[in-house]
């Protein structure tokens, strides 16, 4: 059992709370994970991009140049990782701040979600991030949304623990537009 | 058992702390930046001392001071400041001063990059100071690694009374693994009867490293030169994969040997069988087993992220009909697992 | 017969390797006197920087850690946060002090760290053959400035104990003289009161020690000791630049 996912995009955009809560997930699940954040000089300019590899054997390379999936959250992080996801993996665009006719690959599954517009209409444009992530769980065979939903309260602060519903709630709706993308 | 999500440096900081060094001295450079926030928080706590100093020159010799005292200490740091401290390393090597440094390396010469490197093998292996010493020397390649070989380097530096250190590129310093953050084995801090503590009930003691008499300094180095050789002899660590039935043996430490295991399981699905030596200790390096495996194995890549630094170790220590190829990556190029199988293919299929 | 004068316990019976004429000895004495005084040799660690003063291990009967050249304040710093309850002073010379080891003894001073520093200012590097610190004289003939120290190339005379005075972490700064009875006499009271100053706990104290090096001045010792009264004193004048009188931190 092997997955790996680059997530990018600008800071503010949730990468870094769907990604540690890919990661929480999967070592609760008793998986080997790696997480690689972007930093240093990589970070600045308000960049986020994150690689996870999870696996139930020893990871070797934290890195990857052909990712299963990618969850590209603006047109920067597209342009960058397009081109890398594997043939056959998914590529899932935030189309509320990419343009449709960027999406070029015909090898992959791209599921194209106006992830701001989808999350506004739960309520708050804030679980952009989790309508991504429940795409990338629909498509995930290692982690699915029990899995998620069992790690949120230990990842969230505290003060956040009366959204988690909410959130939720965003996550199923990312699923569910993803169910509908032919794979 | 417990494992949690941990930051390479952060585990590092941790098995300080676990290990029982209660004194941190250091300045501030990237990318091992956390180490220091962390102990500046954390060792207060458990009665410990954070002083930040004001330059890689004070925070080694401070180091000095509190190893003299018989305490378990240390500091950290990058490539600029790793070369500022070099003096007080020989020294203290020389006076017989066991401590531990920590080298989260950037790429250099000069003020380089923050990108992973490892670029200071050279400087960390084969001296950097002056005069006739070497430093232990481990190289995680995990984040349990940083948090276990921290540990361990306490233990070689008491046991031998010499500097230990432990470099890392920054890939394994800033990613994150899950992590168990207890030691494998109860820490032991042996006695240090050498240590200067003032003379109550004693003869006066001295450590030092000036010998000007006829002779003096040589008989110092031949112990010293002992020394080494015992270390030589019990002290290598390594990891192998592979390497029953391999045609070609990879050797890499630190990052690029993760990468390499992921290249070795996919050069093995299209049936090409390679392995890997990975070094966990640079300083006392593992000749004798990449001697041994390469009298089977003919063919031997090395893999680094500098130009060719270790690289110079395995020649020496290969059989004389091994065929040594090099891929390296300086100045923060990390390879992908597509870029060392190519290397592999293309070193297999040359006469 | 009731003896009046004899060699401090703290100061072993040992032919010395200083030059006829220095005051390193001098300075030798006047400390190991303080520490026999104050009942503290067996829990005083000494730590020599590198010059003359390097065999500070082989008069005194005392723990003694060799510091890099110029870095006994941070040597001194990491052993006496690892070991409070213990006398620790660092021992140099200008060139170690002044020169290449500046930054050490100012953050050392500034952190106020609970350490003393003795300080030798002969005005030259004297164990590597006279040449030229910061501390030489303007005019002054070294090894290395053959034609006198010039101000507009080599700048002037750095003056350490009122430098150090204007740090709050210092609770005791005076300069004091070796070439006489009388100013002996001033200099074993400073040596004392900065290691009083520092068994009392109240931070960072530095004795600056004017110091006669007739070999390198290339004179005799009597000119030597004329040279301390009409050239050194006049630029580095004597006395005490602070002193705290209780814990007065900020
Ligand atoms: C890094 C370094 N540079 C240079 C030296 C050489 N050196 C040894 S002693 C000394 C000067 C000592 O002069 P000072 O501190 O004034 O003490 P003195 O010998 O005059 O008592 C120098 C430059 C050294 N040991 N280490």
């Amino acid at each position: 059992m092997y997955g790996d996912v680059i997530m990018g995009g600008f800071g503010g955009q949730g990468i870094q709370v769907i990604s540690q809560l890919v990661v929480e997930a999967a070592i609760r699940k008793g998986l080997e994970v790696t997480y690689l954040p972007s930093y240093g000089v990589e970070k600045r300019g308000g960049r986020t991009t994150v690689t996870v590899v999870l696996s139930d054997h020893e990871i070797g390379s934290p890195i990857t140049n052909h990712p299963l999936c990618v969850i590209a959250m603006d047109v920067l992080a597209l342009d960058k990782y397009q081109a890398m996801v594997a043939p056959g993996g998914s590529l899932i665009a935030n189309t509320s701040l990419i343009p449709d006719e960027k999406i070029e690959r015909g090898d992959i599954s791209a599921i194209t979600i106006r992830c701001n517009e989808e999350a506004l209409s739960l309520g708050t444009a804030k679980v952009a991030n989790m309508i991504a992530l429940g795409a990338f769980l629909e498509r995930s065979p290692i982690l699915g949304f029990d899995d998620i939903e069992r790690v949120m309260g230990d990842v969230f602060p505290e003060r956040l623990h009366a959204k988690i519903p909410l959130n939720l709630k965003a996550l199923i709706r990312g699923m569910e537009i993803a169910a509908a993308v032919p794979v | 058992m417990d494992r949690r999500l941990t930051k390479g440096n952060i585990a590092l900081a941790e098995g300080a702390i676990q290990a029982h060094c209660r004194y941190y001295f250091g300045y501030p450079i990237t990318p091992q930046n956390d180490i220091p926030e962390y102990l500046s928080r954390n060792l207060p706590k458990v009665g410990g001392v954070f002083i930040p100093a004001e330059s890689e020159i004070a925070s080694i010799n401070m180091v000095m001071g509190a190893a003299a005292s018989g305490k378990r200490a240390m500091t950290s740091s990058s490539g600029p400041g790793i070369s500022l401290m070099q003096e007080a390393l020989s020294y203290m090597a020389g006076s017989d001063i066991p401590c531990v440094v920590v080298n989260i390396m950037r790429s250099g010469p000069g003020l380089g990059g923050i990108a992973p490197t490892q670029g200071d093998y050279s400087q960390a292996v084969h001296g950097g100071g002056h005069g006739d010493y070497h430093s232990i020397v481990l190289a995680p390649a995990s984040v349990q690694e940083m948090f276990d070989l921290t540990i361990k380097a306490f233990e070689l530096a008491d046991t031998y009374r010499n500097p230990a250190m432990i470099i890392a590129d920054a890939m394994i310093g800033q990613f994150q693994e899950p992590c168990r953050l207890t030691p494998r084995e109860p820490v032991v801090v042996p006695d240090k009867p050498w240590a200067l503590t003032g003379c109550k009930g004693r003869a006066p003691q001295l450590l030092k490293s000036l010998y000007l008499a006829d002779g003096e300094q040589e008989a110092h180095n031949l112990v010293m030169k002992q020394k080494y050789d015992i270390i030589r002899d019990r002290e290598v660590m390594y990891e192998t994969r592979h390497l029953e039935d391999a045609e070609l043996m990879i050797v890499a430490f630190g990052t690029p040997a993760r990468i390499a295991k992921t290249a070795i399981e996919n050069l093995r699905a299209r049936g090409i069988r390679a392995g890997l030596l990975r070094p966990i200790s640079l300083f006392p390096f593992p000749v004798h087993q990449v001697h041994d495996f390469s009298i089977r194995i003919k063919k031997i890549l090395v893999v680094e992220m500098n130009t060719g630094q270790m690289l110079r170790d395995v020649q020496i220590s290969a059989h004389r009909d091994s065929r040594i190829f090099f891929y390296g990556r300086p100045g923060g190029g990390v390879p992908y697992p597509d870029d060392i199988e190519a290397q592999v293919v293309a070193a297999l299929e040359e006469a | 017969m009731n003896r009046i004068f004899q060699r401090p316990a703290s100061l072993l019976d040992r032919p010395t390797h200083f030059c006829p004429g220095c005051t390193h000895g001098i300075a030798h004495r006047l400390i190991a006197e303080a520490i026999d005084e104050l009942g503290i040799r067996e829990r005083t660690i000494g730590i020599p920087g590198v010059g003359c003063c390097v065999f500070l291990y082989h008069y005194f009967p005392i723990d003694v850690l060799e510091a890099p050249h110029g870095r006994a304040p941070a040597c001194a710093t990491g052993m006496k946060r690892a070991q409070p309850d213990k006398i620790i002073f660092a021992y140099q010379g200008d060139g170690d002090m002044a020169a290449i080891g500046t930054s050490e003894v100012i953050h050392a001073a500034n952190r106020g760290e609970n350490v003393t520093v003795f300080y030798i200012n002969n005005s030259v590097y004297g164990m590597t053959g006279g040449q030229m610190a910061p501390t030489t004289l303007l005019g002054q003939q070294t090894t290395t400035s053959p034609y006198g120290r010039d101000f507009k190339s080599e700048g002037y005379p750095i003056r350490m104990a009122e430098m150090l005075a204007t740090l709050e972490g210092v609770c005791y700064s005076t300069r004091v003289a070796l070439h006489t009875p009388r100013h002996v006499n001033q200099a074993r009271k400073a040596v004392i009161k900065a290691l009083e100053m520092q068994n009392a706990e109240m931070g960072f104290s530095v004795v600056e020690m004017l110091s006669t090096c007739n070999t390198n001045w290339r004179v005799t010792p009597l000119e030597a000791i004329d040279m301390i009264e009409n050239e050194m004193i006049p630029y580095y004048p004597l006395g005490v630049f602070k002193e705290r009188t209780g814990k007065d931190f900020l």
